[in-house]
């Protein structure tokens, strides 16, 4: 169940997680919400960057800083760059029919319901406290061993992969030529 | 050190990471401008990242991050091919409302 955390007695960190929620979800319904797509783009930097802070209160430093790098560094400079090549920050953009909208709304509020319910009804493998091993299970060092011993295959076909994104990206965004 | 998880606990993690799911679904059906259906897709990864590092949390394990890596580089691969066929769209048709582009359609 929801345990109403007490507000009198939160404690820096739950506020913070609040803080940060809050602007996660906010900055996440605004990329939607918003017209010119520029906006959006910028809105939703700022939730991948409230995400990182999760990351970091959850003591994962160096998955914080791949996603700001990730995230914000390569993903969002694509998605502006593309805005910006297409010359689309303009708000002239048709709405869906009433229906369509109406029916997205309705899914929106169904799905979080049950996926909600289902969590709240879930139990908890530790209830209520979280014993601490010790253990360093989140540091560069572990985690890159973990990555170039036990995940090696995946860890190389991810490289594969990328190349082969960006042989595809080239060649699909090259101009054509006009055949005669 | 202390476990952030007593203080905040895994179920605040998992309705943040469900709610932040459900505006992605939500983004991808309600609007027709292709970029943003891509920015929701975005987002619902972000979210199910988020769990993964909540769980591994929870469970004192490193493999969580490890698979966040794995659904990173996918998702960059995802982008990059995403916004060139975008590109590639609107060099034919002059637009990336979703809803013109129905050439399949028999």
């Amino acid at each position: 169940m929801i345990q109403i955390p007490d507000i009198a007695n939160a404690t820096p960190i739950q506020i913070l997680f609040c803080v940060l929620s809050v602007i996660t979800l906010a900055t996440a319904f605004l990329t939607i919400y918003s017209k010119k797509p520029m906006h959006n783009a910028i809105y939703l930097v700022i939730c991948f960057t409230s995400i990182s802070g999760h990351y970091l209160l959850l003591n994962a430093q160096f998955l914080a800083l791949v996603n700001l790098i990730v995230y914000i560094g390569a993903i969002m400079i694509l998605m502006l760059f593309t805005i910006m090549l297409m010359n689309l920050n303009k708000e002239n953009e048709v709405h869906k029919p009433r229906i369509t909208r109406l029916g997205a709304i309705v899914v929106f509020c169904l799905m979080c319901l049950v996926l909600i319910a289902m969590f709240m009804n879930s139990k908890p493998i530790a209830d209520g406290s979280y014993d601490v091993t010790g253990e360093d299970y989140q540091s560069i060092q572990v985690l890159g061993k973990l990555l170039l011993n036990e995940y090696m295959v995946p860890f190389e076909f991810a490289s594969v992969l990328l190349l082969v994104a960006m042989i595809g990206a080239v060649l699909l965004s090259k101009k054509e030529k006009i055949e005669k | 050190m202390d476990n952030i998880l007593n203080q905040i606990g895994i179920e605040n993690y998992i309705f943040l990471s469900v709610i932040l799911f459900c505006i992605g679904v939500f983004g991808v059906l309600y609007r027709r401008n292709a970029i943003v259906v891509f920015m929701s897709i975005e987002i619902m990864l972000n979210a199910i990242n988020l769990l993964f590092a909540a769980f591994s949390t929870y469970h004192q394990d490193a493999q969580g991050q490890i698979f966040v890596f794995f659904s990173m580089a996918v998702a960059a691969a995802e982008v990059a091919i995403g916004l060139a066929i975008l590109v590639s769209i609107f060099r034919n048709m002059g637009t990336i409302d979703v809803g013109n582009l129905k050439n399949l359609k028999g």
